[in-house]
């Protein structure tokens, strides 16, 4: 029994602690602007891919993935682009 | 977890969280209803209408992997597709998240129907957590919805703002401006209830709640320190640890599909071993 009561008061103050790094992390990239204002250009960056792709290849925007994970250090941006079967046009 | 998806087609029902007064538990609980029904195996997602003050993706726990959102989706900046962020814990339960930066009224009627019409042909649950308030989003929010649960504290701020909501839900939706529509569905969900206090005299009762809202009751959720701990961790409280608000959540969301369940109001002080052996019957 006091081993469990043990482990219980173990486990509350790591969810405090998550809680304060997740806020950590977030408002760094939403005070720098980074999580807020700079991620508008996502649509517009995914605009240019496809325009860049189609000059050689047929894609549409629907053959375009885009995803984030942000991160304390890095964030990385993963583009996926699915290329139609059929050789370049 | 494995879960038995259901098969076609989509339900297509549109539920409204919503409360008017802040901070009784509107987000906490479009989390848990919204996880509970993917649970249960249904297609769900869950869409944040509080432009400006985004928070969904906190208590579901994907602010980190938010690349696009609803107001982009709006706009034609990004598809729907694109935008829904797929949970990590369970794979039929999506986000759409809403935009940190734009002003509310990116939200237009038209924009919104278009993408919750969208929406209906692939899910059968499609949850809205309202802003707080009873202003454009909070409009937006209700206005196609095909039930309401209405958040309330047994406060009497709350109570008083949920009357308006019902007010409103009664005349200024969809459902309301059509003729022979039937009208939403709504129910009340009574967060941050504490039996021992209501026992002592300090707090309404569940009857004095409904009594004066006279609306069905959808659920009893009692005071719990499972909710603070979901929210650390950003974890619906239904996917998270057992626990008596996650075991109220759970019988809410069974009363929302339509199937019959007692209504137990527990506390979280409650004689544990009469719990263990009685409490998670039926």
């Amino acid at each position: 029994m006091s081993l469990f009561s043990f482990a219980r008061k173990a486990r509350r103050p790591r969810s405090a602690q998550t809680a304060k790094d997740r806020l950590q992390i977030l408002l760094a990239h939403e005070r720098s602007g980074g999580g807020v204002e700079k991620t508008d250009y996502l649509p517009l960056l995914q605009r240019d891919i496809v325009a860049a792709i189609r000059k050689y290849v047929a894609i549409t925007e629907n053959d375009v993935e885009i995803r984030m994970e942000r991160g304390d250090q890095m964030s990385s941006l993963e583009i996926n682009i699915e290329m139609p079967r059929g050789a370049p046009r | 977890m494995t879960i038995e998806l259901k098969e076609k087609p989509p339900l297509g029902r549109v539920i409204v969280i919503t409360s008017g007064k802040g901070g009784v538990g509107k987000t906490t609980s479009a989390a848990a209803i919204s996880a509970g029904l993917a649970k249960q195996g249904f297609r769900t997602v869950v869409i944040d209408f509080d432009v400006g003050l985004r928070n969904l993706d906190m208590t579901m726990g994907c602010e980190r992997r938010v690349v696009f959102d609803f107001i982009n989706v709006i706009q034609g900046d990004a598809r729907l597709k694109q935008a829904m962020i797929r949970d990590k814990r369970l794979d039929n339960l999506f986000i759409l998240p809403t935009s940190q930066t734009r002003d509310k009224n990116a939200l237009t009627k038209e924009g919104v129907e278009k993408v919750l019409d969208d929406l209906k042909q692939e899910f059968d649950y499609i949850v809205c957590d309202s802003p707080a308030g009873i202003e454009h989003g909070a409009q937006m929010a209700m206005f196609f919805a095909d039930e309401a649960v209405v958040v309330t504290n047994p406060e009497v701020s709350s109570v008083r703002d949920s009357d308006r909501v019902l007010g409103l839900l009664s005349s200024q939706t969809k459902r309301a401006e059509t003729a022979d529509a039937e009208p939403v569905k709504a129910q009340v969900l009574l967060t941050r209830h504490d039996p021992a206090r209501v026992r002592s005299g300090e707090m309404m009762t569940v009857e004095d709640v409904l009594e004066i809202l006279a609306v069905p009751l959808l659920g009893v959720i009692p005071e719990s320190p499972a909710i603070l701990r979901a929210s650390n961790i950003g974890t619906p409280v239904v996917l998270d640890e057992p626990s008596v608000a996650r075991r109220a959540y759970e019988d809410a969301v069974r009363r929302l599909t339509g199937t019959e369940v007692e209504m137990r109001i527990e506390g979280e002080h409650r004689p544990k071993l009469f719990q263990r052996l009685f409490g998670r019957a039926s």
